[in-house]
């Protein structure tokens, strides 16, 4: 019975998931590491610095996770939970994909429509957001933007294009 | 020596008032003035916007531009934490407890009007330390081989991380990754691959605008959007004529003043321990030695000023490391550094010797662009205001076009696009997992060079590790090391981190990964 509550406050500590997540890329690390040639100490190479960067990463996730066992509030206090108190997933979605939008259509079709879809994309993630003033702020940054990179600072991109093939 | 100090200040005069010189610093300091004021946008997220913008410019001026960013966004911090009670930036956030209710008690003018006179005050005592201490510190530096520029370097990543805020092994977790994500891409001495997964895109390592902007772009617009509490702007009408202090005002804020600037210095000397720190402890300080430490909190003239001087005086400070031993002290360094490697100049001691005109030019626009500032702050005091209006549902998808097209620009390459939304991603992650990503960065720009020094010492020293500790000046900085290590053990198992930390925290927010942690609220929740 005592086991399983102590269990249960250890997965819910998010210094836990910290020290875990820390191992885990350590581990990817220094497994990759070693399959690059370590060399000796005195003619290092190329794998052995990120080797023991990788292996040091583990140790440190180790004690982060250690450290989340111990009684007592850590740092975080209360809020041990891995999601802020609203998540915001909509929010979070526009804000990535506004870059992938950017890179779609300012691949196909130029930089003004890359530009005008990163900017209404990441836009709609606002709670208060409404079409028009998304479509308004879209233009402005579209029309500043564009004068400032493609005639003023020269950015090899054009502006409105065409690639038919996808 | 100082003889040749000034002389070369004379030198960087010449260079810095350059018409294209100054108006670069003039662009810096505007542009730094403006994010400083707009809560949500910091100075590391704007520098590495401008970063791209910079690669055809001369490095005279790309630096001129950067540092002025840096130090701009300074005096608009304050703005913020005064009149809005908005610790928009941390290293303002103490001065909120005695700025906002001078404001309520209607004397915010004055706090503002007494804070740009320190700040120019500690900027300049920063300066100068920064001519005199240099040159000292070149001259030592330049006797180190790779040894101690390796120790050197453990030393500066150690205390960079743990020195910062938040838990002090988590920092160091983030320095190691920073320093295994600066050893992507070719080695230099062997030429093999490491880390590329087969992207011949990452031949050339992760590019360090696209790292910078993914961690302090948009993994903190996705930590504040829909976070951000409306503006109150009840306080926020200010005009010149409010600025003005009494004469009995500037009795009082003389002595804090100079207080601030001398913690400031000091604490620009110790690296890591950068204008956060510094503006803590000069609170601290002040309220210690006060003989009526109960007011402080009620609007005391000192509580603003003090912190003020201290931060300013902290971040002209901070410079000295950067420039003369090629060690930033935090992130933003890090990245003005990274800002030279891209203009092709080595980071070191040689840097006075080989580029003067970058480092005399940068000292003296220090002078002309503080002065700049004052001039501003001062009668455009209005102008700024109303900027803190704007509301963050413009500023954040606006600042989105400016990182896809300044990662873009970096390399005319759409594949740093996707870079930097992934390292946003990533970068979100761990700020949910309380680390700070700013380490990252740091080690990332040291990385390389550690790496190669790390390996040519090993070379020298025919692959005995004990090199380090048997040359004396190397076996100073590893016991400096070992001295810090054991410290934060010792803190933590007394259960008490270090003594100004508790304080940093109250006032910053239990959690503090971002620049807005304190303005957090809970948001309604969505119907």
């Amino acid at each position: 019975m005592r086991f399983s509550t102590s269990l249960r406050e250890l997965i819910g500590k998010r210094d836990f998931y910290a020290g875990g997540l820390m191992l885990l890329l350590g581990l990817g690390i220094a497994l990759k590491g070693t399959t690059y040639r370590a060399g000796t100490l005195m003619h290092m190479g190329p794998g052995f610095l990120p080797t023991a960067l990788g292996v040091l990463l583990m140790l440190l996730g180790i004690a982060i996770a250690g450290a989340s066992l111990a009684p007592g509030p850590d740092e975080h206090g209360g809020d041990q939970s891995l999601l802020p108190e609203h998540p915001q997933w909509w929010a979070w979605f526009c804000i990535l994909m506004s870059p992938i939008a950017f890179i779609f259509f300012g691949r196909y079709f130029g930089m003004a429509p890359g530009t005008f879809a990163c900017v209404f994309i990441a836009a709609l993630g606002d709670k208060t957001a409404s079409w028009k003033g998304t479509i308004i702020l879209a233009s402005v940054v579209t029309v500043f933007g564009v004068s400032l990179f493609s005639y003023f600072l020269q950015v090899p991109m054009p502006i409105l294009t065409w690639r038919g093939e996808f | 020596m100082i003889e040749q100090a000034l002389s070369g200040l004379w030198y960087g005069f010449g260079v810095a008032f350059e018409p294209h010189n100054i108006m670069w610093c003039f662009v810096g300091v505007l542009v730094g003035n403006m994010v400083g004021v707009l809560p949500g946008m910091g100075p590391l997220a704007t520098i590495s916007i401008l970063l791209p913008l910079t690669f055809g410019m001369k490095p005279v001026g790309a630096i001129l531009m950067l540092g002025g960013v840096m130090y701009g966004a300074q005096y608009g911090g304050a703005i913020c934490s005064i009149l809005l009670n908005l610790p928009c930036h941390p290293p303002h956030a103490v001065t909120c407890l005695d700025g906002f209710p001078m404001t309520k008690q209607g004397r915010g003018g004055v706090a503002l009007g007494l804070t740009v006179f320190a700040s120019f005050v500690g900027a300049s005592w920063g300066i100068t330390e920064m001519i005199f201490l240099s040159p000292l510190l070149v001259k030592a530096a330049l006797q180190f081989g790779p040894a101690e520029v390796c120790s050197l370097m453990l030393l500066g990543l150690l205390a960079g991380s743990t020195l910062a805020r938040g838990s002090p092994i988590k920092g160091v977790a983030m320095t190691v990754l920073g320093l295994f994500l600066g050893s992507v891409g070719t080695d230099l001495e062997t030429g093999s691959e490491r880390y590329t997964f087969g992207m011949t895109e990452l031949d050339d390592g992760i590019e360090l605008i696209a790292l910078a902007l993914g961690l302090f772009g948009i993994a903190e617009f996705m930590n504040s959007v829909n976070q951000v509490a409306p503006i109150n702007t009840k306080y926020t009408n200010v005009s010149i004529k409010d600025m003005r202090p009494t004469k009995a005002d500037m009795k009082r804020a003389f002595f804090p003043m100079w207080r601030g600037t001398i913690v400031g210095s000091l604490c620009s000397l110790i690296p890591g321990t950068g204008p956060t720190i510094a503006s803590f402890v000069a609170y601290a300080t002040e309220k210690k030695i006060s003989r009526h430490p109960e007011k402080f909190g009620t609007g005391l003239i000192e509580g603003v000023v003090c912190p003020e001087a201290s931060t300013h005086s902290s971040v002209q400070g901070d410079f000295i490391p950067t420039m003369s031993l090629g060690i930033p002290g935090d992130a933003v360094m890090a990245l003005l550094l990274g800002a030279l490697m891209i203009q092709g100049i080595v980071p070191g001691p040689q840097l006075i010797s080989q580029h003067p005109d970058i480092f005399w030019g940068l000292v003296a626009s220090f002078w002309i662009g503080n002065i700049m500032l004052v001039l501003l702050n001062v009668p455009l005091i209005g102008i700024w205001v109303k900027m803190l209006a704007i509301p963050y549902r413009y500023l954040y998808p606006s600042a989105m076009f400016f990182v896809c097209i300044g990662v873009y620009a970096a390399n005319n390459d759409f594949f740093q696009v996707g870079e930097v939304a992934v390292i946003g991603l990533f970068g979100y992650v761990l700020l949910r997992l309380g680390f700070h990503p700013a380490p990252i960065l740091l080690g990332f720009v040291l990385g390389p060079r550690f790496e190669e020094n790390f390996r040519r010492a090993m070379l020298i020293s025919r692959g005995d590790i004990l090199v380090f500790v048997e040359r004396p000046i190397s076996a100073v900085f590893v016991a400096l090391c070992a001295i810090l290590i054991g410290s934060q053990i010792y803190f933590r198992l007394r259960g008490a981190k270090a003594d100004l930390e508790p304080a940093a925290e109250n006032v910053v927010g239990g959690e503090a990964p971002a620049s807005l942690a304190a303005q957090r609220v809970p948001a309604t929740p969505a119907e």
